[in-house]
Order: structure tokens, then C-alpha cells, then sequence
């Protein structure tokens, strides 16, 4: 019998030392299988949903508490990411539960793409969402990741009504999302988010390339620069315009 | 004026404790950095004269300037200065900056070589009586070496013995001479040795006596030496100038007589601001004068040079002298040591820019000032030149007024001496366990025969027999090694002034050490968990390993495998402390490579961990580089797992992220860095070097050294400047884990 406390998902890696994923030192989960095929993805062995090896929310508890320490004295939690955690959402729900128990608060790294029903529950134990929106543009958006915007917008839309915090990131890709009307449209939306604690304008890096080439497929921005400072600047500065929130407040 | 003025009436004035003297007279301190000044002018215009000629001497080959002639003692060189009008704070080595001196007490060779290798050459004179007339240690030593030691040092499985140069790691109190001034000091060495006036004349009453008659020679030479300056140091200080400037000639006369591997300052910024406090209190001194007093002392420091070989070099990378200053910690009444003059130390590093010496040892507790951690944490992300020692661990221990010796070894300062005995390689032990005792590189049997593991697959206990074989003779062997070099020291290069800054009775350890730790851990582990095939050469040596499998590796907080480490340190510390030691020293151990896990790699065949014959082991108790796959936090906790009580001498980690993997901006990097020390030491992790930097520079820093003359990394518990190590070395630190995060 399937009980809560041995409910099973399948993780890719762990990192003990997370300090972007969510405010201080993160116990980083990272969960294997992804809806989307992000062209500049830098996790490409997270894809596959039956890859990675299986483990228990009881196992993971175990280990988060060996770190509890440095979590809490670093006002840090646990982070899923991915992958993507709302593909696992029965045992992302359980272990935040498991992990709110323990005093430490939680954060999911998501790209939204989710029925909001059916990450109700997953919500209520998620104290922070950082949601990585790929582009504003329906079209755009569907030749960067295979899928379109609609439920990433219900999704953020949700959250708003919640009132959930939200970290918006966003990567620079130089020739697919740096249009500068395009930033514009996106910075404008934004705005209307009052839940938005955080804009994360990034550069995007090829760092994750050889991954690709090492599962037998060709890196789809083979010959794409990272972008320059200057242009990374330039796109922060539509944000800024906006009254957008670039840093993060610290108490 | 009467320097005790304001003091308290303790029990401190009327016998030597300069511990009760702090702990009556201190302010704690748990503000934060606003009050801390820039560099007075006069400061600015020193550094930068200061700067030219460190520029020079990285140019000249890193060494400046030799004196060839004259030999090096307390009162041998004329006053030297940089420039009179702008230093405040006077001293030096020789009679001109970086000018080093010849101290052939250690031994003559090593000084002649060290000369022609800079393109000097040793005065004829000094040559002739350092070999005909007068023995040196080095001579000593290899007069009574057995065969069996001299195998074992030449195959390298001891290495880096203090034979050759002076052994160091002895630190006097140097606060003794401010606070009561040399004719007392003088006068209770003298009260000591009437004790010595014993009805029976016996080996150890006869060489303390002679060794106090030093002591007081010594101390009448410093005074000499102070005099030369234009100063009375016969008597007490009487204000925080003076204070500073009799401690620092205490220290200067230490490294004018001795040049030890490691010449540690001690604890000094505590009991220096009570000096400063009284001064800034009766409105003498400004915060902008005590910042100048302090900063002008630390460019003295930053001076300390002494003659070595590029041999010495390749062990102790970077010419370090480990001026180590113990900064911070608690006392044993709960309130903190950190005071104001904490600060001003390491604000030093922003006056003066970064730089490895002194070597800047924050003594860490859950409960310093929160203040105090923030501005640590923020000074190692801008300088990387602090390292951090676990107080809570070490003050049930040593109490609350030890000092470190070196990198990470504390002792109870002016109470406590060690015998600096360098290191073990564990890594080759393993391999002699797997050969039968023969060397895996030159086939020479170095331990005495016994039957090598024939078996196709190594079993793993029949290897963990061998191997406690071994290292039950690897034990005898090293301390015995030890024993006579530490009575050859004793014998022909005395430490007269730094034991004149000691008690009479001194507490001795016999400081061990290890190397190749997580080589020989996750050695045993692949045959524990894997499989490991030797690879045999056709005189049967075991020469390379197949490993089929996959097994735990240390430095994922796996207690598979870190039991074993735990078990390996537990296990050859026991083996050291059933040995007979010299002078009924303590045998301590410490896992801490300094910059020789690159030699050791390069003298170590093929491991059954999959590492190649030359490659560099990890530094200190460090896991291997790459081997740590769940993060930064899992693999110090890992390193937190080694028992201290089995490695009093100390565990050294080394800890190296880029800026960006320590948090978005520098508030929270301040905070990530105060969380992930508080959670190592609560973890009873030992000691933590701090590196934050971006690989890149250090790439750059390699092609254009010129652009990077202040550029301070840590390494096993040192720092050096990171353009004066060799290629090799630059090389180790750049391939070495970089927690880059994800």
C-alpha cells in the first residue's frame, strides 16, 4: 500500500548548496522529467520523466534534516526545481509538508505549465514561486519551449490571487528574447502583479550545451553567443521602467 | 608615568599571567565596523613605498636582497628602515627592508644552496665555521638518522621533516614584554633557574638550566637590539605606542634569531586594545592614530622574509612565514574576546589591501557579536584572506588565551610548545599494505619484508590488516624520526627568545601529520564497495588498479564512507600515542597538507581510488576535486565528521566558491557565509579557509602576474600571494572543486 510517507518521485540530483534558488542557503531538489523541450535547456538528462533514480519523501527528509542547520540559520529552505516539480506535484506537495514541519520554508522553481487544479494543494505548502517565464509571445513561446503561454498566465494569474510571493525569471537569449518590444509587452504585464517580489533578468549561458551532445543530440543554439553585459543592462532597464523589482529587499 | 596605570589589582601584577591581565582589563566589543578609520597619510605614503619594493623583489625572483656575511642573531644587523619620517612603528630583519639573513643554526647547506639559487654567493668565512667549527642541527640530525628512517624519508611516505631548516610552530608571548617590561622578565627566569640548583646534576635539570641561562641571554640581547632603535624596552610600556612597538620588537628578535617554518604572533589584537582603550579614554590617541598604530604594525609584519631553498618552496609554496594572529573567540566567562582592535586588524585588509601575512585566524564561536560575523564573512568575500578556527571546539581545551601555531594548531600561549614533525604520507602506506612493503614507484623494500596481497581482487580485509601493519611501523619509524630531530634542535638551534617568552614548565606535543586522507578513504571504499583489480608488473608491484563498479566517495556526507576516514584517523592516532616520544612530548596529529599535497602526489604510484601516479592529492582533510557531487554543504560536513580529539593538531579544510554561487548580492552572501560557518563548526568542523573569487581571475592572474601583485588565495591553511606560487601549485589551486553552484 501506498501510504504519504513512502510516496515515491524520481529526482534527478541534489545540491546542498543553493543560494539563488530562494532566499539564503537552499537544500536544492532536483526533480527529473519536463514537459517542455526549452531549446536553451541546461538540463536536458532532466527531461525524461522515467530517468533519474526513485526516492522517497521519508529518504529525502532524512538527508534535509543533516543540513537543517545551515538552512535555518541562512533563513533558507528546500527549492524544487527541475525538471519540473509540477509534474511530481503529489510528492512536491508532501515534502513541502514534511519540510514545513520541520521549520524550514519552501520554494518551487517552475515553468507554470500546470492545470492550477491540479497544484491546489502544492501551493498551500509552497512559500515562494519562482516561475521562469520563456517569453511573452504565444508564438514565440511555443517555438522556444513546444508550448504555448495559456496556463502559464492562468498559472501566474492564480498566484496572484492567492497572493503567493513570486520571483519572475527571465533569460536573455540573444535573437529569440531580447526583441525589445517584446520586453516591453512582458515588462507591462508585469506590473500588474503586485505578488512579484522579484524580476531575474539573466544571461543566458551554454554551460548546460554538452549535456546535450553527451545524450546523442545536437545542441539546437549551436553558434548562439551569450549575450553582452551591456545588452543584459539594456533589457533590466524595461524592467526597471517599469517599477519592475530587480534587487531583492533585504530586512 | 606609571604604565600600569588604570590596570586592575590582580594577581597578575606581582606573577607573570597575561591571560588574568586581558581578562581584567578588556572591553568586549559587539558594535559594528562604523567606527573603524582609513590610513593616515603617513601610512598611505609607507605602503606605497612598501609596495615598490615588494614589486621589486617579485621581480628579482622573489628574493630582494641577501646578506651573505653576517650571521643572523638578535643583536647582529645595524637599525634598518624604510623610510624613518613616515614609519611609525621601526624595525627590521637586517639593516635594510627585505634583506634577508643567513641563519645556518639550522643547517649550512641549506643556506649555501638557498644563496647560489638566487645568485648568491655564501661568504667563504661563514661556510668554513659552520663546517668545521661549528655543528649545525641538519649535521645532528643525519649523524644519528638510522638506515631505516633515512629509507623511509627518501622513498617519501615522511616527508617535509624539519631536518634541514628551523622546525618553527613555537610562539612566544610577545604581550610579556609591554606588560612588564625585559629586566622582570629577566629577573623571573633568573628566580627560575635557582630552582634548577638541584642536590643531584641529572640530563633534564642540566639542560633546563642551561637552556633558562639562554633564555636570560636572550632576553638581555633584545634589549640591546631596542636600544639600536633609540628605545628602553627594560621597562613596562606606558602607553598604546609603546605597547605595540615593544611587542613588535619581542617579535622581531624571535625572527631575527630563529627561522622557523612558522613564527606565529600569537594572540595580540585583544591585549593591545586595552592599551589603545586607556589611550583613547585619557584623550592621548585618536581612532585615526590607533588605526595608524595598528596598520604600520601590520607592514612590518607583511616584511618578515626568510632565506629558502626553491626545494623548500615546492613544500611551502609562496614564501610563507605564518605570522599567525589568533583574533576574536570567547573567554571561558562567557563574554567575548572580540574587541574594537579585532576590527582594526582585519581592516587592515582594506587599508592596506589584501595580503597573506599576517595570517589572519578568526577564532569562531556560535556566540561571537553577530556584528563581529558579518564583518568576518564581508572581509573574506572582498580579501579572501581570513581563515576561521572552531573556538567552541578548541576552548574547553585549551581555555580562552591559546594562540595558533602555524595554520591551524592552537596551544596555550606562553604554556605550550610543539615539535613540528611535518607529515605521513597514508596514501603510500596503503600501497607498501598492498606491495608487501616495497615501494611502488622505485620497487626498494622500505618497510621490513612481508607478504604482498597476491589475491586478483583486492579483499578488503585482508588489505585493512596490511595496512594496520604498516602503519603500526609507519608510527615507530616517523616518531623516531621525530625524537631525533627535535633533540638535535633542541641541541644546536635553541629557540632562546621564544622560550624566553614561555613558563618554565612547558606542555610539549609531538605534532604528526597526515596526508593523501581522502586518496587512501576512498581507496579503501572502491575495495570495499567496488571491485579493485590490481594491475601487476612483471616483478609482481602493484602498479596500476582497475575498479569495476561504482562506490561512495568522501565528501558527500555518506557515512559509508566517511566512517572510514573517521576509523583510518582514530586508528594511526592511537598507534602514534603508544609511542615513546622526546621529552615526554604529547602526540598530536593533524590532517593538514599546506601546499605539499602536490609533492605528495608527485611521489605516489597509481591508488586504487582511480587517481593517476603524480597527480596532486586534495589539501588538508579536503575530499578529492570533483569527487564531491551533492554540493558545498555535504562535503564539509563530511570533513566535520573527523574527530578533533583524534587530530589535535588540527583538520584542515579549504573552502573555495564563486562569488555568485554564495548568493545574489553581497547581503546575502554576508548572510549564506555567516550561515555556512555557524552550521560548520556547530557541525564541530575544525577549521575553514574562505576563497571567494571567480576562476577567471585566478586564469588571468596566471598570464598577467603584474595586474595582481596584492592577489591573496588561501591554501591549507595559509595564504599566500597567489602569483608567488609555482606553476604547478597555480595550477593544483585552479583544478581543485570551485563550488560554482547550479
Amino acid at each position: 500500500m501506498i501510504t504519504k510517507m513512502n510516496i515515491k518521485g524520481r529526482i534527478h540530483s541534489i545540491e546542498t548548496m543553493g543560494t539563488v534558488d530562494g532566499p539564503g542557503i537552499r537544500y536544492v531538489v532536483f526533480m527529473q522529467g519536463c514537459p517542455l523541450r526549452c531549446v536553451f535547456c541546461h538540463n536536458r538528462d532532466a527531461w525524461d520523466p522515467k530517468g533519474g533514480r526513485e526516492a522517497t519523501v521519508d529518504e529525502l527528509v532524512e538527508d534535509i534534516n543533516k543540513y537543517k542547520y545551515f538552512l535555518q540559520r541562512s533563513g533558507g529552505g528546500v527549492t524544487a526545481t527541475g525538471g519540473e516539480p509540477v509534474l511530481q506535484a503529489e510528492f512536491t506537495k508532501e515534502l513541502f509538508t514534511r519540510v514545513k514541519e520541520m521549520g524550514l520554508n519552501t520554494a518551487m522553481d517552475t515553468s507554470g505549465f500546470v492545470e492550477v487544479d491540479q497544484v491546489k494543494d502544492l501551493l498551500e505548502v509552497t512559500d515562494l514561486v519562482l516561475l521562469s517565464i520563456k517569453h511573452v509571445i504565444e508564438e514565440k513561446h511555443r517555438q522556444i519551449t513546444g508550448v504555448g503561454t495559456r496556463k502559464i498566465l492562468n498559472f501566474l494569474n492564480h498566484l496572484r490571487e492567492i497572493g503567493k510571493p513570486v520571483w519572475i525569471r527571465y533569460v536573455i537569449i540573444p535573437g529569440y528574447t531580447d526583441n525589445p518590444e517584446d520586453l516591453e509587452r512582458l515588462a507591462t504585464m508585469l506590473k500588474d502583479y503586485n505578488n512579484i517580489e522579484l524580476v531575474e533578468i539573466l544571461p543566458y549561458h551554454d554551460m548546460g550545451a554538452y549535456k546535450w551532445e553527451e545524450l546523442g543530440y545536437e545542441y539546437p543554439l549551436k553558434g548562439v553567443p551569450v549575450p553582452t553585459s551591456e545588452e543584459v543592462d539594456k533589457a533590466k532597464e524595461v524592467f526597471a521602467k517599469h517599477g519592475l523589482p530587480l534587487e531583492l529587499k533585504h530586512n | 608615568m606609571d604604565a600600569w596605570r588604570g590596570f586592575s589589582h590582580g594577581h597578575w601584577r606581582t606573577e607573570i599571567d597575561v591571560r588574568e591581565f586581558i581578562q581584567q582589563n578588556y572591553k568586549p566589543y559587539e558594535g559594528d565596523d562604523s567606527f573603524l578609520a582609513g590610513p593616515s597619510e603617513r601610512t598611505k605614503k609607507l605602503w606605497e613605498k612598501t609596495s615598490q619594493l615588494l614589486q621589486e623583489e617579485t621581480k628579482r625572483g622573489g628574493t630582494l636582497n641577501i646578506d651573505t656575511k653576517t650571521v643572523s642573531t638578535i643583536t647582529s644587523h645595524a637599525p634598518g628602515y624604510i623610510d624613518r619620517d613616515l614609519e611609525v612603528i621601526v624595525g627590521l630583519q637586517t639593516d635594510e627592508p627585505l634583506k634577508r639573513a643567513i641563519m645556518p643554526f639550522g643547517g649550512i647547506r641549506m643556506v649555501k644552496n638557498a644563496c647560489e639559487a638566487y645568485g648568491y654567493e655564501l661568504d667563504p668565512e661563514v661556510e668554513k665555521v659552520f663546517s668545521e667549527y661549528r655543528k649545525t642541527h641538519n649535521q645532528g640530525v643525519f649523524d644519528a638518522y638510522t638506515p631505516e628512517i633515512r629509507r623511509a624519508r627518501s622513498a617519501g611516505i615522511i616527508t617535509g621533516l624539519p631536518d634541514a631548516y628551523g622546525r618553527g610552530r613555537i610562539i612566544g608571548d610577545y604581550r610579556r614584554v609591554p606588560l612588564y617590561g625585559v629586566d622582570r622578565l629577566i629577573e623571573d627566569k633568573k628566580r627560575q633557574r635557582a630552582l634548577l640548583e638541584t642536590a643531584w646534576m641529572e640530563d633534564e635539570i642540566i639542560r633546563q638550566r642551561e637552556e633558562t641561562t639562554e633564555q636570560i641571554n636572550a632576553l638581555e640581547a633584545l634589549k640591546v637590539m631596542a636600544k639600536s632603535y633609540g628605545y628602553d624596552i627594560s621597562r613596562p610600556a606606558r602607553n598604546a605606542f609603546e605597547a605595540v612597538q615593544w611587542l613588535y620588537f619581542a617579535f622581531l628578535g624571535a625572527v631575527k634569531e630563529q627561522n622557523g617554518a612558522a613564527m606565529s604572533l600569537g594572540r595580540v589584537s585583544t591585549f593591545l586594545d586595552i592599551y589603545i582603550e586607556r589611550d583613547l579614554e585619557e584623550g592621548t590617541i585618536t581612532e585615526e592614530e590607533a588605526q595608524e598604530l595598528i596598520d604600520q604594525f601590520i607592514i612590518k609584519l607583511r616584511l618578515v622574509r626568510f632565506l629558502r631553498t626553491p626545494e623548500y618552496n615546492e613544500l611551502f609554496s609562496g614564501d610563507p612565514t605564518w605570522v599567525t594572529e589568533a583574533i576574536g573567540g570567547m573567554g571561558l566567562d562567557g563574554r567575548t574576546l572580540v574587541t574594537k582592535n579585532s576590527f582594526r586588524f582585519l581592516h587592515t585588509l582594506t587599508n592596506l589591501g589584501p595580503a597573506p601575512e599576517p595570517n589572519m585566524t578568526v577564532l569562531w564561536s556560535q556566540a561571537l557579536p553577530e556584528n563581529f560575523k558579518r564583518y568576518c564573512a564581508k572581509m573574506s568575500i572582498q580579501t579572501s584572506s581570513i581563515q576561521y578556527e572552531n573556538d567552541d571546539l578548541m576552548r574547553p581545551m585549551w581555555g580562552d588565551d591559546y594562540s595558533i601555531a602555524c595554520c591551524v594548531s592552537a596551544m596555550r600561549t606562553g604554556k605550550q610548545m610543539q615539535f613540528f614533525g611535518a607529515r605521513a604520507n597514508l596514501a603510500k602506506a596503503l600501497l607498501y599494505a598492498i606491495n608487501g612493503g616495497r615501494d611502488e614507484i622505485s620497487g626498494v623494500q622500505v618497510t621490513p619484508q612481508f607478504k604482498p596481497i597476491t589475491s586478483e581482487y583486492l579483499d578488503y580485509d585482508e588489505v585493512m590488516e596490511r595496512f594496520d601493519q604498516v602503519m603500526e611501523w609507519l608510527a615507530r619509524v616517523y616518531i623516531n624520526a621525530l625524537n631525533i630531530i627535535h633533540y638535535m634542535h633542541d641541541k644546536y638551534c635553541y629557540e632562546a627568545l621564544e622560550m624566553a617568552l614561555h613558563d618554565m614548565e612547558v606542555l610539549r606535543t609531538m605534532a604528526c601529520g597526515i596526508a593523501g586522507l581522502s586518496v587512501v578513504v576512498d581507496s579503501l571504499s572502491a575495495i570495499k564497495y567496488a571491485k579493485v583489480k590490481p594491475i601487476r608488473n612483471e616483478e609482481g608491484l602493484a602498479v596500476d588498479f582497475e575498479i569495476e563498479g561504482e562506490f561512495p566517495m568522501f565528501g558527500n556526507n555518506d557515512d559509508r564512507v566517511d566512517q572510514i576516514a573517521v576509523n583510518l584517523v582514530e586508528n594511526f592516532m592511537r598507534k602514534l600515542r603508544k609511542q615513546k616520544t622526546y621529552r615526554n612530548s604529547i602526540p598530536t596529529l593533524s590532517i593538514l597538507t599546506i601546499t605539499s599535497n602536490v609533492v605528495y602526489g608527485k611521489k605516489t604510484g597509481n591508488t586504487p581510488d582511480g587517481r593517476k601516479a603524480g597527480e596532486p592529492f586534495a589539501p588538508g582533510a579536503n575530499p578529492m576535486h570533483g569527487r564531491d557531487k551533492k554540493g558545498a554543504i555535504a562535503s564539509l560536513s563530511s570533513v566535520a565528521k573527523l574527530p578533533y580529539r583524534y587530530a589535535e593538531d588540527g583538520i584542515s579544510y579549504t573552502f573555495s566558491i564563486v562569488p555568485k554561487a554564495l548568493g545574489r548580492d553581497l547581503e546575502s552572501r554576508i548572510n549564506n557565509l555567516v550561515a555556512l560557518l555557524d552550521g560548520y563548526f556547530h557541525k564541530k568542523g575544525h577549521h575553514m579557509n574562505v576563497n571567494v573569487f571567480e576562476r577567471e581571475t585566478l586564469l588571468d592572474a596566471m598570464e598577467h602576474p603584474e595586474k595582481y601583485p596584492q592577489l591573496t588565495i588561501r591554501v591549507s591553511g595559509y595564504a599566500v600571494n597567489f602569483i608567488k606560487l609555482t606553476r604547478e601549485q597555480q595550477e593544483d589551486v585552479i583544478r581543485r572543486t570551485f563550488f560554482e553552484g547550479v
